[in-house]
């Protein structure tokens, strides 16, 4: 049986900001144990990365992370990132952001990214709620959940965050769940070895603001559930509304945006030099 | 040396002094009557090896120019009116975590959608109250062509020197008129650049109040590694939730514009020394203004002057002081319901006029001339 690498994590934390704010059992601090033995197997150079983050839990991340590290407005990681990318080609951009964060305020700039192909990595974690603020419903909130902003019960459809991607033009897109961390890291990695717009949706617990509500108030029991609600099988997955895990896509020839922007730049001055020349 | 004569629109030459003073990033969104500001930048930044990029919105735009801006390049974005207002929760966060950034409102005249391509100045309070939490915000507002290049160049090393997000106000009528230029020679021109850090990534604090009122930034991807965050945070850029460290961090930002007044503030004084009647007035509806006093005095005989701020926030506050002391009568000309002269009311503490209007018109010299000579309507405008 495989097991997971063996890292120093410290060395890859801001170890004084340590404990984090996220409750005892919440799968951000797994994800980011996983994000870490991501980076440490890939080695990618501390100074030309940077980790932005925008707001809820998933906000954190950044912080915690010694990284050059931006934490920003709600839902615009992206769209920061993006301005920095395109300043800074060179730069390897990973966000971190949250279902709310990504799918509802951010939705534009995430299927912007995704259109665009631009080089970055988005994490995005996949609670089903919004845990920071008391677990209202979001769009990835499961039919029939109860939230204190669906008393009754959330009469909200959901978003597929794979397929939304799939569809808005990414060029790697990925599902895991923290209940599999040696899964997760396979995925984490394989996307921020990509080069081209990769999302990572991981399926991830709120046991104290989603699952009290709803039944898995215990944090076991909820990454069990989410386990059970997961599944590589695509019929299973079209059957009964499991969470598709895997390399949904994986386009290497698609064009990124930063690289022909910049391929752009240099035909320009090239047609100027030209023209000089003559 | 004189350099070369180019005729140009406001929104041209807006987009032309950017590249000059060194802005390598501009993100944009189409809107009216900004548009060609986006257009002139998608032409020259690319010959100049900067990038340029029309985001999927306004608020994305204003986010992506701050991400460039960290990384150590001069950044803009334009827009009018409904963009601005969806821009200011991230000029907020840009004022906040001190990211030198340049927003341009060519302002139409709304509220809302209002008239697209007619003018207006119903953004003056928005510019500086517009996002939310006490915050400090340098505006200013060109009313001349050359005077649109050289503010544009000013507000890059405002933005720069103070590490501070510069909002440039243009209108409809500046953005779209063409005018001539005379553009300075290279060598005329003062560029200021963001002080960097003087020590190592270890010892290296971002919004260290004992560098001064305005601490040095470094750039990412250079070593330094900090944090930034638009939660109230300390020296380090970490959150804090310590209301010492809160109230130290909102005071010296807001240090940082007023013990520096002498810098930012600039105004004009046209004629005011003799003036009875002192107009107050600013970006192109001044220019209306400026024939109505021109004519008050060489066919009435009546003396009128002008006081303008080149800098709108902070307001030239002394300066307007000192411009009125003698006249008897105050005129505050401008495009709204009368937001500058409220702030005027407030500096002079005295009865003032207004020649308001708010209908996507330009305010005419006779407006004004027959205000100036209306001795008998000499009451308390209701602002």
């Amino acid at each position: 049986m495989s097991k997971l690498a063996e890292v120093d994590y410290n060395q890859y934390l801001r170890v004084h900001k340590l404990p984090t704010t996220w409750c005892a059992g919440c799968g951000d601090g797994a994800i980011m144990k996983s994000l870490i033995r991501a980076l440490d197997e890939l080695q990618l150079p501390r100074d030309e990365t940077a980790i932005i983050s925008g707001i809820g839990c998933s906000g954190r991340f950044s912080g915690y992370l010694d990284y050059n590290t931006l934490h920003v407005t709600h839902g615009r990681p992206l769209a920061f990132a993006t301005g920095m990318k395109m300043a800074h080609p060179k730069g390897k951009i990973i966000v971190v952001s949250g279902d709310g964060d990504s799918l509802a305020i951010g939705g534009n700039h995430f299927i912007h990214a995704c259109r665009r192909n631009i080089d970055l990595t988005l994490i995005i974690i996949n609670n089903y709620t919004y845990g920071l603020t008391g677990g209202q419903v979001s769009p990835s909130t499961p039919l029939d959940s109860s939230s204190p902003t669906a008393p009754y019960g959330s009469i909200e459809p959901t978003f597929d965050t794979c397929k939304v991607a799939m569809a808005a033009g990414a060029s790697f897109v990925s599902r895991t769940v923290v209940a599999s961390p040696l899964h997760m890291d396979k995925m984490i990695k394989a996307g921020l070895s990509h080069s081209g717009f990769s999302v990572v949706e991981v399926m991830s617990n709120c046991h104290i603001n989603w699952g009290r509500k709803n039944e898995y108030a215990a944090a076991a029991d909820l990454i069990k559930h989410l386990k059970d609600r997961s599944t590589f099988s695509a019929e299973e997955s079209e059957a009964d509304g499991k969470h598709l895990l895997g390399i949904l896509r994986q386009d290497a020839e698609m064009k990124e945006y930063a690289t022909t922007y910049y391929q752009m730049v240099e035909a320009v001055q090239a047609k100027m030099a030209e023209k000089k020349g003559a | 040396m004189p350099g070369q004569i180019y005729a140009l629109t406001g929104n041209q030459i807006v987009a032309r002094a950017a590249i000059d003073v060194g802005c390598r990033f501009y993100a944009g969104y189409p809107i009216s009557p900004s548009s060609e500001i986006a257009a002139e930048m998608a032409k020259a930044l690319p010959k100049v090896g900067g990038a340029f990029i029309q985001m999927e919105d306004e608020i994305a735009s204003m986010a992506a120019i701050i991400g460039a801006s960290l990384t150590g390049k001069k950044s803009m974005t334009a827009t009018s009116g409904p963009g601005f207002s969806l821009k200011q929760e991230n000029l907020g966060f840009a004022c906040m975590t001190e990211v030198p950034c340049v927003v341009v409102n060519v302002m139409r005249n709304g509220p809302s959608t209002g008239m697209p391509t007619f003018p207006g100045q119903g953004d003056l309070m928005q510019a500086k109250w517009g996002t939310h939490g006490d915050h400090p915000i340098i505006v200013l507002a060109p009313a001349y062509h050359r005077e649109i290049y050289d503010e544009t160049i000013r507000a890059f090393n405002l933005s720069e020197k103070y590490r501070q997000p510069v909002v440039l106000l243009s209108d409809e009528t500046l953005a779209q008129m063409s005018g001539r230029l005379e553009i300075p020679d290279k060598s005329e021109l003062i560029v200021i650049n963001r002080e960097t850090p003087k020590v190592g990534p270890k010892e290296y604090k971002p919004f260290d109040q004992s560098q001064g009122l305005v601490p040095p930034l470094a750039s990412f991807f250079e070593g330094y590694r900090f944090h930034v965050t638009g939660l109230t945070h300390d020296d380090t850029g970490f959150p804090t939730e310590n209301t010492t460290i809160a109230e130290q961090l909102l005071s010296r930002m807001r240090r940082k514009l007023t013990e520096n007044l002498d810098d930012i503030l600039k105004w004009e004084d046209y004629l005011v020394d003799d003036a009875d009647i002192l107009i107050v007035s600013l970006g192109s509806a001044s220019r209306s203004a400026l024939q109505a006093i021109n004519e008050a005095r060489e066919s009435d005989g009546i003396k009128v002057g002008m006081f303008r701020p080149i800098t709108l926030w902070p307001f030239p506050e002394e300066a307007l002081k000192k411009a009125a002391r003698n006249a008897k009568r105050i005129i505050v000309v401008e495009m709204n319901e009368g937001q500058m002269a409220l702030e005027v009311e407030r500096i002079l503490h005295r009865t003032i006029e207004t020649v308001l209007r708010y209908n996507g018109q330009m305010i005419s010299p006779d407006e004004i001339l027959n205000r100036i000579k209306s001795y008998e309507s000499c009451e308390a405008a209701k602002v």
